[in-house]
């Protein structure tokens, strides 16, 4: 008997299908791998599993028996365990706090904390999963805090642990560790969902592999027979090449930073002395952990944070206490990295939005304060069809955009006054594949123009496919940008963890 | 129980959204009137006569719908950039006391000039007034709602110290009252009979002029970009402190001319009870009309209706005058459900 | 400066201390469990406002005292739960919503005092709570009538401070409602509903935000008012930020703030001549300014304050 299972689980969300009748199931101490691009339907399936949402049709059963729809307690009961990619967890709690809640009665008087102590402290030696029970869990690695969120399923007696892109933000060094510990759990009896669009892990990790597209089952197949090429194939249903970075002479210097430093909130170092040049017809990759700085350095080339020392120039011209404004109008194309937060205003109009950064220039402005609306407009629509966006027209709402749409108008905002410089901040982050070439293509427009780009990623594969060179942010501190073929991967893990490699 | 967002709102949903809420505002009030005993559809009937059944009554409601115009504008305004000054009381009382500093003898101007020389000052003590909590909150994060809120109380204190000593009017017969504002300076009445001044043209242009400003201008979608998505807003370019700040002293400017025509055109002078609470009411003003600058006025008219129709009522009547207030807080939060409907759905089930 | 002295050596000054605080406790704690949750609570002057009028009517209509106090608890925590419906259900601001339930509680408040109460012209009082004096400790000198000579409402306003300190702190309720504070999205996903412990946390600060309205005129005036909570919601919300969200701290903040409101009173006596009242009035505002301006940098907000949770809502 299989341990759980799938029949035709349907879910729709106003007129979009995201489950079509899936049907799958999982046996007991496998690892199955749920393959799938952004948006095809795979933490929808999940989410009804783990009971956040209710399946228009379909059932599900955990051996044997049917599991209630729509309650995560029902489903926690049942043995499953969930690894969402968002860690669930509250900073200013404990690790202990963190994995004790909804363990106990919640009625009971207090807690049995010296029991949940030693309970813990058992599980993780015999997993060797090593965590201290009283650490404030925001102080932690992003490997810890996985490490927290596998414990927290297994110390409610999980026998199916579902991870959702788990590792989107690990070294590949931490991925390797969580490979290590899974199969151990899984020569324990577990059952493991293992949710990626990572081809090279699914294949290393999974026994079994479920591929999702459009909200369908395409295909499952076993590992072993399984390969790259054909699983990318029906992954995204047509070939979608990715365009080539093609090489090219560096051009003169465009951004140059030197011994730049950052400060946050009360004078607290985020940067340390970064050095860096990038040149015109140049990407230089950035990558790293999330929270090693990286949101720092954007925060000081998008013009948001002021409060910097250091040199910082553009084409040999210091830029000094310019804010945003002044940014774009020298010639610096900025995409944020959270389109919706920092992005796009949702509540606002296409048209407005696509006017944001140069208000008061003199193609938007009439009369010192007014808005020259019909400018707009006609800019809005001329960027709508040059950057091919799906919407209704200037005026439709921003937020009801899919958000590979609203990827490209920030590109149309961002590239269509040919900046020399531009920040790409997780350019591609949850974009489908077809969105993913697109804005790829972009910016190699834009460098073969004479650009130069500072591409952010926490993702090594992108970084490696685009960029010319590449360094590496680790608290603070960048690595030298060298040649992107003359590092391995396993250094860049290394460098992300902290080790110092220098270039040979 | 689930929440999804609707795909598009139609003009006719969002218009429907305060008249669906009066009614239910109504609707619930009902049951209050109910147990006083009175009719519902007589009680309401009277409320409605009392407010529109007489040319007084028009007269009435029309004058005190001009400080709720400025009050609703100046909630709105601030509300629109996320900034809550839920101090608009406070700022009226700064207004008037402007008012009567220089409106009392200190300066005098002729009438053009005069008139318009009291709204400045009275909007600029306003702005200033809600300048220490909105530099509390630009540079130390200090809540707006809790320092508007408290500085109410401070600046009634403020009155009530002033007009029971160094402003007292000595001529008053020893009532705390300051003296009265001098010819030039009252706002004339518009008809023969009745208090009716024209205050209602200052406040009908001020809802045109923050109309246009918020509708076409660079100022206007600075402000509406930093309400709705401040850090995006941030990033674009605007200086979003310096927009909530411009905000605040407009909002305040606002309820500051409210304290203004209240001593100008009615009162001529300042007393403690100048304002019945218009500051607060103003919250339910602005949200009736949904944060619009133009719809504020037919808000703030149909407020100035219950309150003065519910006078009348209650003494033709048993019902407690209180019950203008009770409708005006159900309103208010009536009007938060309905506007909620015009852009969610609600699903009964997951 | 010896006048001062005299006025924190005399009995009265911190009888009346102890008196101002049970209030505010009551409210400062309310709230602080409301936003420990998720929740800012700015009905907390309109509740107030319905736990005077109610505990009050209770008595005046013939019940005990007793009953009055969970009378007022139970229509507190029925506000609780409208606020609640509104902010943690619907996910509408909880701003405007605070305001709406201040606006909409105390004119019902008001309306229903004087539908009952039609004619009266001086408000009636009612027998209030008498002092419960605690033997052996009352006969402290200075604060052993101060502090063991006092209502049986104030004793339970100071029990209210361990308790729940202990239940936020070391209860699983107590580990759900910090958590939907912080981050409700890992309470949902450890099978906990966030909308009920949230409404939960709401209720319960509501009722004891009554509990506090209704000291006032059970305990202290023996009538009500129209308009007797002045403000002192406001204060408590004020006082929460103060005492960085923990019990204890808001106990100290209340004592600071009742100690120096008596002291002002007693020091309108004496400097009455020279400065006009209404300063002495002014403090417990201003007061309450600064001591927002002094904490707001070092605050350790909940983090999910304000952040409504829909459920199973796609972005």
């Amino acid at each position: 008997m299989s341990r759980l299972s799938f029949k035709q689980i349907s879910k729709r969300f106003g007129s979009l299908v995201a489950n079509d009748s899936i049907s799958l199931s999982l046996d007991p101490g496998e690892i199955m791998a749920l393959l799938g691009e952004n948006g095809a339907g795979k933490t929808t399936l999940m989410n009804i599993l783990f009971g956040h949402y209710e399946a228009d049709e379909g059932s599900i059963e955990v051996d044997g028996k049917q599991l209630t729809p729509g309650s995560t307690e029902a489903a926690i009961q049942a043995g499953i365990g969930m690894v969402h990619q968002h860690f669930t967890l509250a900073d200013n709690l404990t690790v202990i706090e963190n994995i004790i809640l909804g363990t106990e009665s919640l009625w009971s008087w207090r807690h049995g904390l010296s029991a949940a102590r030693r309970k813990l402290i058992d599980m993780s030696e015999r997993y060797s999963l090593v965590i201290d029970p009283d650490a404030q869990a925001g102080a932690l690695s992003i490997g810890e805090r996985q490490r927290i969120e596998i414990l927290k399923a297994l110390y409610r007696g999980a026998r199916i642990l579902i991870l959702d892109e788990p590792t989107a933000v690990l070294t590949p060094q931490e991925t390797e560790n969580l490979f290590v510990t899974l199969r151990s759990l899984t020569a324990k009896g577990l059952s493991v969902i293992f949710i990626s669009h990572k081809l090279h892990e699914i294949l290393a990790i999974s026994d079994r592999i479920s591929i999702l597209r459009r909200g369908k089952i395409v295909d499952t197949i076993k590992t072993s027979e399984a390969s790259r090429s054909e699983l990318a194939e029906k992954m995204v249903g047509e070939v979608v090449t990715r365009p080539q970075l093609e090489a090219m002479q560096p051009g003169a210097p465009v951004l140059t930073l030197a011994g730049l430093s950052a400060y946050g909130d009360d004078k607290f170092p985020l940067l340390n002395s970064v050095d860096l040049t990038i040149h015109a017809h140049e990407i230089v990759g950035i990558a790293g952990v999330a929270g090693n700085g990286q949101t720092a350095l954007a925060d000081v080339l998008s013009g948001l944070n002021r409060d910097y020392s250091g040199e910082l120039k553009l084409h040999g011209d210091t830029l000094t206490d310019a804010g945003p404004s002044d940014f774009v109008a020298r010639g610096i194309g900025r995409i944020p990295e959270d389109r919706h937060v920092r992005g796009m205003i949702g509540d606002m109009q296409i048209w407005e939005n696509l006017i944001s950064e140069d208000l008061r220039s003199e193609q938007i402005l009439k009369w010192k304060i007014v808005i020259n609306k019909d400018a707009a407009i006609k800019r809005a629509e001329h960027l709508i069809e040059r950057f091919d966006v799906r919407c209704e027209g200037p005026q439709a709402q921003t937020k009801l955009l899919s958000g590979g749409n609203i990827q490209k108008l920030i590109l149309a905002r961002a590239l269509s006054p040919e900046p020399d410089f531009i920040l790409a901040n997780q350019p591609v982050r949850g974009l489908d594949e077809g969105a993913i070439a697109y804005v790829q293509e972009q910016l190699f427009d834009a460098r073969k123009r004479g650009a130069a780009i500072l591409l952010i990623s926490e993702d090594l594969d992108e970084l490696l496919s685009l960029c010319d060179r590449i360094a590496v942010m680790y608290q603070g501190n960048l690595s030298e940008a060298v040649p992107t073929p003359t590092r391995t991967v396993t250094e860049l893990g290394l460098m992300m963890a902290g080790q110092v490699i220098h270039a040979n | 129980m689930q929440i999804e967002l609707r795909q598009s709102t139609s003009l006719l949903r969002v218009g429907m959204a305060p008249i669906s809420a009066i009614f239910a505002a109504l609707v619930l009030c009902s049951v209050l009137i109910m147990w006083a005993g009175v009719p519902v559809l007589e009680a309401y009937a009277l409320l409605f006569k009392g407010a529109f059944g007489s040319a007084f009554a028009l007269k009435e409601t029309f004058t005190r719908s001009i400080p709720l115009i400025f009050t609703g504008l100046a909630v709105a305004v601030a509300f629109r950039s996320k900034f809550y000054n839920i101090g608009a009381e406070g700022q009226l009382y700064a207004g008037a006391l402007a008012a009567v500093y220089f409106g009392t003898g200190l300066v005098s101007l002729p009438a053009y000039l005069m008139l318009p020389f009291l709204l400045l000052v009275g909007a600029l003590a306003g702005g200033l007034l809600l300048l220490v909590p909105v530099l509390l909150k630009t540079r130390l994060k200090v809540d707006e709602v809790v320092t508007t809120l408290l500085l109410n109380f401070v600046i009634l204190l403020v009155v009530s110290y002033l007009i029971e000593g160094p402003w007292r009017d000595p001529m008053a017969m020893g009532w705390p009252q300051t003296a009265s504002i001098i010819d030039e300076g009252v706002l004339p009445t518009l008809m023969a009979k009745g208090r009716l001044h024209a205050g209602l043209i200052v406040a009908v242009l001020a809802s045109i002029l923050i109309w246009a400003v918020m509708r076409f201008t660079v100022l206007g979608y600075e402000i509406k970009a930093v309400g709705f998505n401040a850090k995006a807003a941030e990033f674009s370019g605007v200086n979003v402190n310096r927009t909530v700040i411009f905000t605040a002293l407009i909002s305040g400017g606002l309820a500051g001319m409210a304290g203004v025509s209240e001593v100008a055109g009615l009162k001529g002078y300042l007393t403690l009870d100048l304002s019945p609470g218009f500051g607060y009411t103003g919250v339910a003003v602005a949200m009736l009309a949904q944060l619009h600058p133009l719809a504020v006025i037919p808000a703030a008219l149909f407020l100035s209706a219950v309150y003065v129709g519910a006078d009348s009522m209650s003494r033709a009547v048993n019902i407690p005058t209180y019950i203008a207030d009770v409708l005006v807080g159900v309103s208010v939060l009536a009007i938060l459900v309905s506007v909620m409907l015009t852009q969610y759905r609600i699903k009964w089930r997951k | 400066m010896s006048d001062l002295l005299d006025i924190l050596l005399t009995a009265g000054f911190w009888a009346a201390t102890v008196r101002i605080v049970s209030p505010l406790i009551f409210g400062t704690l309310g709230e602080l469990i409301c936003e420990r949750a998720g929740v800012l609570n700015l009905g907390i002057e309109g509740i107030m406002t319905v736990g005077a009028m109610c505990g009050w009517m209770w008595v005046y209509q013939g019940g005990d005292l007793w009953g009055g106090v969970i009378f007022a608890a139970s229509m507190g925590a029925l506000f609780g739960l409208l606020h609640a419906s509104f902010t943690v259900y619907l996910g509408l601001s909880q701003h405007v919503t605070g305001i709406g339930i201040t606006l909409f509680a105390s004119s019902l408040s008001y309306f229903v005092y004087r539908m009952l109460l039609p004619s009266a012209t001086t408000p009636p009082k009612i027998a209030p709570f008498q002092n419960l004096e605690i033997p052996v400790l009352s006969d402290i000198p200075l604060i052993g009538e101060a502090l063991f000579n006092q209502s049986p409402l104030t004793y339970l306003a100071l029990l209210c401070v361990p308790v729940v300190w202990y239940v936020l702190h070391r209860t699983p309720i107590g580990l759900a409602v910090r958590m939907a504070g912080e981050n409700p999205v890992a309470v949902e996903a450890q099978g906990i509903d966030v909308l009920a412990v949230r409404t939960g946390a709401v209720m319960v600060g509501s009722a004891l935000m009554a509990v506090g309205g209704a000291f006032i005129t059970m305990s202290w005036f023996d009538a009500f008012y129209f308009g007797m909570v002045n403000g002192r919601g406001w204060i408590c919300v004020a006082l929460v930020i103060f005492a960085s969200w923990k019990p204890g701290k808001a106990l100290l903040g209340a004592f600071l703030f009742a100690g120096l409101e008596a002291m002002q009173v007693r020091a309108q006596q004496s400097a009455g001549a020279f400065i006009p009242y209404q300063f002495f009035l002014m403090l417990p505002y201003v007061m309450s300014i600064l001591a927002m301006i002094i904490m707001a940098r070092r605050a350790q907000y909940p983090q999910a304050l304000l952040v409504p949770f829909r459920r199973g809502e796609r972005v």
